[in-house]
């Protein structure tokens, strides 16, 4: 009474038809995407059906992929049955502009903290969600910070002042120098000349006076 | 200035019945920097409500932008009681995405590293139960095992706390003699302390009554809340990644898994105190089928990937080929194959999963960690509502929180 793949995918497509497309088994694993709007009744399915019986929520979260325009949030869900040992991956993908899918609440308590991760991270809009708020971040963080459009701070960036953390404006400092209040724009370190030019730093240098940095 | 101005009661808290009590986010008892609003009639606790957060890093966001190698070192500080499972979870996971096959032998060293880390990960959580419940004794005394521990680890990879432990394919070095010698002398001495450790605590009256009926979950609710490891298995349910998946060669060690019934600490502490004696027959285990090794066998400490394993330095500097790999390593410009996959491990708390996706690129482009303790720590209003303030303690470290992995 072994489950395998192809049992699930035919007990799939015979419940949901052509609703449920993208068959793939990279390494082994059983992966499918179904329409947003069907996530709960093609969960349902699997959690009820005597034979699937997925009653494990794995692991649930999204992915950002902005070159798709109209699907840019995958969500996905790892399934897991554990009476025959074999597991599952789902995936709905919802525009960015409505990010609205229906919460897996009512039917895995460890969905509710994995959502609001999710919604934290990503914006994902868990419909009917006892309490989707921010789980991680700041409750007063206004963005997403998971999502692709936000490139982690440049780390030669140079208008910031940390001098407490070697950091001045023009460079590395010793922190000792810096509470000494010597002057710190000459002692420009080798992180100046390694810049990986994200994004943010070109913006950065490009607002700054170029009086602002002394050259060394 | 009378009286009357200084004190100012806010709306309506003369008629409020309850109190309202914050417990952490630093407060010697959470052994972690995480918080408990609870809201107590008298000592029992009417609810709970629990805030993480205060050391979240940002790891999956980390992770897009660092070379797989550098991954590691994050995965240290998820669960930092037992880093190594972290480590080698990691490394499996990257091995199954470049389709990487490690020699047995390897194999087995790792096997012996994750179960010496459980055992670490084990006795703090059990000792700090028993400091929750007023015996400090055995605390102290298991915490020269766990010294033990981390001094092998010392001997195999240099650190001791967040490891950074083993590479891609394998592990940087071989076991050195003295590594053996330690690992000999653990597996020689433990057991003592362990029997000795189980007599100060199982059948102590106070330890019982402090411990049996505190925070139960039933088995039905542990799954549902997701629980893994450990906490699951004292609810009674047999499910341990290295038996239902297994990596790393787990499928040629002889084990069983330890279960409990009423999933409360007392059931806990039993089915940690158990695995830890099954943890010391598998590196029992695994120490005699590395003695079996013969011949070049015997000194295989890695896999042969030369495009993700660091190539020895005596070749760097003689070979031209071993040169441009170092090289295309250490600066991370190694295309990691495009494709998406879930690897999990059984760690100290419970199934830690990494999913990784790969465009192709010399970064990961989405990464993310199951990490077990973030998704049962919400079971804890359940799990503490009606009982008393004193067991809400003691269920939160016998449910083995770690503030570093659930908050990533």
């Amino acid at each position: 009474m072994s489950l395998t793949n192809e049992t699930i995918k035919e007990r799939l497509k015979a419940k949901f038809g052509d609703e449920v497309s993208n068959f793939e088994e990279p390494y082994g694993l059983l992966t499918f995407e179904a329409p947003k709007d069907l996530n709960l009744k093609v969960m349902q399915f699997l959690f009820d059906d005597e034979e699937l019986r997925f009653q494990f929520l794995t692991d649930l979260t999204a992915v950002h992929y902005p070159g798709q325009p109209g699907r840019e949030l995958a969500v996905v869900y790892h399934l897991h049955n554990l009476q025959d040992n074999i597991r599952l991956r789902f995936k709905v993908f919802s525009p960015i502009a409505q990010p609205d899918v229906f919460t897996a609440t009512q039917l895995y308590a460890s969905a509710n903290w994995m959502e609001r991760e999710t919604y934290d991270f990503f914006g994902v809009n868990f419909v009917g969600h006892p309490n989707l708020k921010r789980i991680l971040n700041v409750d007063e963080m206004t963005y997403f910070p998971m999502r692709k459009e936000y490139p982690l701070e440049d780390q030669t960036r140079i208008d910031k002042d940390d001098a407490m953390f070697g950091r001045g404006p023009g460079g590395i400092v010793s922190p000792i120098d810096a509470r000494a209040g010597e002057s710190v724009a000459g002692q420009a370190g080798p992180l100046n000349t390694a810049d990986q030019g994200g994004p943010a730093s070109q913006e950065m240098r490009a607002g700054q006076g170029a009086d602002e940095v002394k050259p060394q | 200035m009378s009286v009357e101005q200084h004190i100012k009661l806010p709306e309506g808290s003369i008629e409020k019945t309850t109190t309202t009590l914050n417990l952490g986010p630093t407060h010697p008892a959470t052994h972690g920097v995480f918080q408990n609003i609870l809201e107590l009639d008298g000592e029992r606790i009417v609810s709970a409500e629990q805030t993480v957060g205060y050391i979240h890093r940002a790891f999956e966001k980390l992770a897009e932008r660092r070379p797989l190698y550098q991954i590691t070192t994050l995965t240290d500080r998820l669960n930092y009681c037992s880093s190594p499972i972290n480590n080698m979870g990691w490394h499996l996971t990257c091995e199954k995405l470049l389709g990487v096959k490690t020699p047995k032998r390897v194999d087995y060293l790792r096997v012996i590293i994750m179960e010496l880390s459980r055992i670490s990960d084990h006795l703090i959580c059990n000792s700090v139960v028993g400091v929750d419940s007023g015996a400090f004794t055995g605390f102290l005394y298991v915490m020269q095992y766990r010294e033990l521990i981390y001094e092998i680890y010392e001997e195999v990879c240099g650190s001791r706390l967040t490891t950074n432990m083993g590479r891609i394919g394998g592990f940087e070095r071989n076991f050195t003699n003295a590594a053996w010698e330690k690992i000999e002398k653990f597996l020689a001495e433990y057991p003592v302390v362990q029997k000795e450790f189980e007599n100060l605590f199982t059948r102590n009256r106070i330890f019982m009554e402090r411990t049996i009926g505190a925070g139960p979950i039933s088995a039905e609710r542990a799954l549902n809340y997701g629980f893994t490891g450990p906490n699951l298995r004292a609810a009674g349910v047999d499910y341990d990644v290295r038996v239902h998946s297994p990596y790393s060669s787990y499928e040629d060690f002889e084990f069983e898994i330890p279960v409990g019934s009423t999933g409360d600490c007392y059931d806990r502490f039993l089915v940690r105190n158990g695995e830890m004696w099954q943890s010391l027959r598998i590196i029992e285990q695994a120490y005699r089928k590395i003695q079996e090794f013969k011949g070049t066998e015997a000194d295989v400490y890695h896999a042969d990937a030369p495009a993700y394993y660091l190539p020895e330095k005596k070749d760097v500097y003689t070979k031209m080929e071993a040169l441009i790999w170092h090289f295309k390593i250490v600066m991370g410009e190694t295309e990691i194959p495009p494709g998406e996959v879930y690897q999990s491990v059984e760690g100290g708390n419970g199934e830690v999963g990494y999913y990784l996706i790969s465009d192709g690129g010399r970064t990961p482009y989405r990464l993310h960690f199951r990490r077990p303790c973030f998704i049962y720590y919400q079971a804890y209003s359940e799990l503490t509502k009606g009982s008393m303030l004193s067991d809400a303690i003691i269920t939160m470290s016998s449910l083995n929180l770690i503030a570093g992995e659930m908050d990533a």
